[in-house]
């Protein structure tokens, strides 16, 4: 199965990534663009069938490493 | 006396730690990551460097390798444990210390001199200074912005500018205990005048003196 893990830090923690690419944006124009924030995307392939299964495996390796608790929240997709 | 110090795939700092601590008089051996016993050391020192890569985040793929079991342990049992630059990344990643280190506020490399407060003299890393004592040596990194939602442990060393947004201006913190801590700047690079400061002796041989036979 084929699952997404989006990895993105939480609002009220400092991005100074997000905060130099939306001064980028401004400086060219794109002024229209605000909290930009820069997520991290984890793709990945799982063995087995079981969605609520594979959801909660994924869910113990956000937990243990792919995410650190202090800064970040994670949202996990699985598709068929 | 003896100072595991730790080398990981991608660690570049483990001997100028080694040589500047046998210069101050400890004695030091270099161990593997993949080691999974430290009974045979007083303390740890984990060094700077790109530890695996510094994929996924700064020290996050270093936390888990086999010796951070054993630096744990130390930990509990009160050992000193000093993390520098990378080494301190690696500490809060395995919550050894709180927090976590982010990008520099500027998004900037910084390698430059930097001068540091002493805050609290209850840590391994500053027992041998004086508060606020003022101590200049080197910073070198991307990712030494500390940040801590929980606003716990102690910071020992705070930056006089602001080089990089760390919270409370923090350059080094401690646990609570005091027995972990851990340093952005490198003390290690600041030990003779002939690399520009020796301030960095004071810190090391606070962790020297904090060393107590295991």
């Amino acid at each position: 199965m084929k699952v997404t893990v989006t990895i993105n830090r939480r609002p009220e923690i400092a991005d100074p990534e997000g905060a130099t690419v939306m001064r980028a944006l401004h400086d060219l124009g794109y002024t229209e663009a605000n909290e930009v924030r820069m997520d991290r995307v984890i793709h990945m392939e799982m063995d087995g069938e079981d969605v609520e299964m594979i959801k909660a495996e994924v869910e113990k390796m956000c937990r243990q490493v792919l995410a650190n608790p202090v800064l970040e929240d994670f949202e996990i997709e699985v598709a068929g | 006396m003896r100072t595991a110090v730790v080398v990981f795939p991608g660690t570049n700092c483990e001997h100028d730690v080694v040589y500047a601590i046998d210069a101050l008089g400890g004695e030091t051996e270099l161990v593997w990551h993949r080691e999974n016993d430290l009974s045979d050391f007083d303390g740890v020192i984990l060094p700077g460097g790109f530890a695996h890569g510094d994929y996924l985040r700064t020290g996050a793929i270093a936390c888990f390798s086999p010796v951070m079991v054993e630096v744990g342990r130390l930990a509990q049992a009160g050992a000193p444990v000093l993390g520098i630059c990378n080494g301190f990344q690696m500490l809060c990643e395995a919550g050894l210390l709180p927090g976590a280190l982010i990008a520099n506020r500027d998004l900037s490399f910084i390698c430059r001199f930097v001068d540091l407060e002493v805050i609290d003299v209850d840590t391994v890393l500053t027992c041998a200074a004086a508060v606020g004592q003022r101590l200049r040596i080197p910073l070198n990194s991307y990712e030494g912005n500390w940040v801590n939602p929980t606003d716990t442990g102690r910071v020992a060393l705070r930056y006089v500018d602001d080089p990089n947004g760390s919270q409370h201006r923090a350059a080094a913190v401690a646990n609570s205990r005091g027995n972990v801590a851990g340093i952005m700047p490198h003390p290690e690079r600041g030990i003779e005048e002939i690399l520009g400061s020796a301030d960095g002796q004071v810190l090391l041989e606070s962790y020297l003196t904090s060393l107590v036979p295991a």
